[in-house]
């Protein structure tokens, strides 16, 4: 045994000699030993790779990281683990069948892709003014909904991966209370394809309003509990202030939009800028913040969820007003022949739809049948309307050559725009604050890799 | 659907309605569809196998092309005319509302830098290059499309570059646009087409080693045929399908 010696065994931890230089693998616990393999090397420089299974890198990202002592001079970002192909699927999908992709993308804002790539065909079929004023209205609702579940989550895991646990509990109770919201709303919790070409996929079900409004009024009381938490925090403030600083300059250059963009002072926010379903029908402000660092942004964050509180409630007063009124272009060529209902085995196509297409009129199930297999036509062209998403600009780059299925869909997705700000942004600083940095892009790698 | 629609979006993004004919546009061919169900050579006794339909895109407008519009090509054609560079704009397509300026690919370089300088034009922001391949549109199969967008003057218009697929080159815009390096090095991986003075064009999202380039309407998706009970249903790329 003339391995004795060794501070431990461990077949997967250890050093090996390459041409690119020595080579440590570390799997905790066991941080000394690069030091002790260090201590007779020249320079203190070393290439750390964090992730892609770490959990303070906001999800599969990996991130290589050129250290000199605690100071990062080089930060490189490696994306790629959740490609799943999802622009190259929608291809061979139906037009309405690719909003249940696009769902999948940014998981954490799924409504947004929905929203986005609804609008871009819709403007090629050119019925961006049929769509029903309950649809829109209803797309707002949700969207907002949206805003506020995903920057809950921004604030909660920044918060866990500089080590407020509290922040991060309290911001999935929360987030918690929208996914309720969504469940009921459109059956599903996450993966909704609910805002669909033309509209929406379902009225909304009895009671809702009422639910809407109670969770408004929750969100009053419980809002505050991360202003007090965290605004004013010395320790907070220490590990965000100043951390992660990009100007207005940089974001322009880099393409990066979003609450980072709005950090600088420039309160750019398409949602007033060009509004796009009906949002220039509410009252609400552009919130931003004059630090450009991590701890401005999580004000902006913090700022936009009142904001979209706003939105939410002038949105429920206004279906109040709608009850009945239809969320389906009235175009029988494109809505969607059916309405879902709650049967006694749960939700499925209405017993009234299927009484009708299976009894009554062979002309309905002629065309229920052509609708659902084939779907509609969309005419040749392309189409790029974005959308305000919670990260910043995304939009869908939507190309038909006339066909029943997309030819093209390209989403510009804010996060993979945004993260090309990780090296600016962290180049120079402390390896911890490198998280800090990452946390105030809030990049959600399905978006990124998509 | 021949009429244009035109957005109802921000008060400066709103060109006057009247102005742009649809007659006036010249469609453009880039393929044909065939039959009705996307196979060849089935039993297809239906008749809709022997279908022939041109796919068409929107053509070139004729000025005036309205609102805005105009602003923008008089500004960009002043100075492409300072610099006798007046054929770098292939031709322009309004449609939708919304503005495409078809570039030749040697020129763009220079057409982006006039976007992004002329205080006329000023487009700041660039929303990365999308990649569409059109494989019947020989000697154009790759398109690159690029989104600006003018916060100055709220304005958005649309480049569009294509380039063979024997000579898969385009200039990189990293330069003028730093935020195009990983939208380039994606279109790259996707598509295969090779932007020149790229800093480092690798694979972004596909793995370094990966053979092909999948985004290619040429690049089968993969998939393995469904079994049931004996029967077998093929991928969705080999189904029969409507088109």
């Amino acid at each position: 045994m003339s391995s004795t010696d060794a501070p431990h065994e461990d077949l997967y931890a250890g050093s090996t000699d390459t041409s690119e230089g020595r080579v440590f693998t570390v799997s905790g616990q066991d941080w000394d030993s690069i030091a002790a393999g260090l201590a007779d090397q020249p320079e203190e420089r070393v290439v750390v790779n964090m992730g892609p299974q770490h959990p303070s890198t906001h999800g599969v990202l990996r991130l290589i990281l050129e250290l000199e002592g605690e100071t990062v001079t080089e930060a490189r970002a490696g994306i790629g683990y959740l490609h799943t192909g999802i622009e190259k699927n929608m291809e061979f999908r139906s037009w309405t069948q690719g909003v249940t992709f696009c769902t999948r993308m940014d998981y954490l804002s799924p409504f947004f892709n929905e929203a986005t790539y609804c609008l871009g065909v819709e403007q090629l079929l050119g019925i961006e003014d049929d769509i029903p004023e309950k649809a829109q209205v209803m797309r707002v609702l949700l969207m907002e909904l949206n805003r506020i579940s995903s920057h809950l989550v921004a604030i909660a895991t920044g918060g866990m991966e500089i080590g407020a646990l509290t922040v991060m509990t309290i911001g999935f109770r929360e987030r918690e209370l929208v996914l309720d919201l969504f469940e009921l709303i459109t059956g599903l919790r996450m993966n909704h394809a609910f805002i669909r070409p033309g509209g929406v996929a379902q009225d909304l079900p009895p009671g809702a309003l009422d639910d809407i409004r109670d969770f408004i009024a929750l969100m009053k009381k419980r809002l505050p509990e991360y202003a007090a938490l965290c605004n004013a925090n010395p320790i907070f403030k220490a590990r965000l202030v100043g951390v992660g600083e990009l100007d207005l300059s940089a974001t322009l250059a880099l393409g990066i939009t979003g609450p980072v963009l709005r950090s600088t002072g420039y309160p750019w926010d398409l949602r007033k800028t060009e509004p796009y379903c009906g949002y220039e029908d509410y009252d609400f402000d552009v919130q931003t913040w004059d630090t450009a660092d991590s701890y401005g942004r999580f004000r902006i964050r913090l700022a936009e969820m009142w904001e979209s509180l706003r939105i939410v409630e002038q949105a429920a007063d206004r279906l109040a007003g709608l009850e009945g009124a239809p969320v389906m272009v009235a175009d029988k060529k494109i809505a969607w022949p059916s309405q879902l209902a709650i049967g006694s085995d749960g939700m499925g196509n209405s017993l009234d739809h299927i009484r009708h297409i299976m009894g009554e009129s062979m002309e309905a199930l002629i065309h229920h049948f052509k609708l659902v297999t084939e779907g509609f036509r969309v005419p040749a062209g392309q189409a790029y309307v974005p959308v305000e998403a919670p990260r910043g600009e995304l939009g869908a780059h939507v190309v038909s050559d006339g066909g029943t299925r997309p030819y093209r869909v390209h989403f510009r997705d804010p996060s993979f725009t945004n993260l090309q700000g990780t090296s600016v942004m962290s180049e120079g600083g402390m390896v911890a604050d490198v998280i800090v940095a990452i946390a105030s892009i809030d990049p959600v790698m399905g978006g990124v890799d998509r | 659907m021949s009429d244009d629609q035109l957005p109802s979006g921000g008060e400066t993004q709103d060109p006057s309605t009247d102005v742009v004919a649809a007659d006036a546009e010249v469609e453009r061919a880039v393929g044909a569809r065939t039959g009705m169900f996307g196979v060849e050579g089935s039993g297809d006794t239906s008749g809709y196998g022997g279908l022939v339909a041109p796919i068409v895109f929107p053509g070139a407008a004729q000025r005036p092309y309205g609102g805005w519009f105009d602003d923008v090509a008089d500004a960009l054609q002043e100075r492409l005319a300072a610099t006798d560079l007046e054929q770098a704009v292939e031709r322009v397509v309004i449609h939708r509302g919304e503005i495409t300026f078809h570039v030749r690919r040697e020129d763009l370089a220079f057409v982006a830098q006039m976007f992004r300088d002329d205080e006329r034009l000023r487009f700041e922001l660039c929303l990365g290059v999308s990649g569409v391949h059109y494989p019947e549109d020989s000697g154009r199969e790759l398109h690159a499309v690029y989104h600006l967008l003018s916060m100055t003057h709220n304005r958005r218009v649309r480049l569009e570059v294509s380039c063979p697929d024997s000579d898969p080159h385009l200039p990189s815009l990293v330069s003028i646009y730093p935020t195009n390096d990983w939208h380039e090095r994606e279109t790259f991986d996707m598509f295969g087409i090779v932007f020149d003075g790229h800093p480092a064009l690798t694979r972004i999202l596909m793995p370094d080693d990966w053979p092909g380039h999948p985004q290619r309407k040429d690049y089968p998706l993969g998939g393995i045929p469904v079994e049931y009970k004996g029967g077998t249903v093929p991928p969705p790329d080999e189904r029969r399908s409507y088109n």
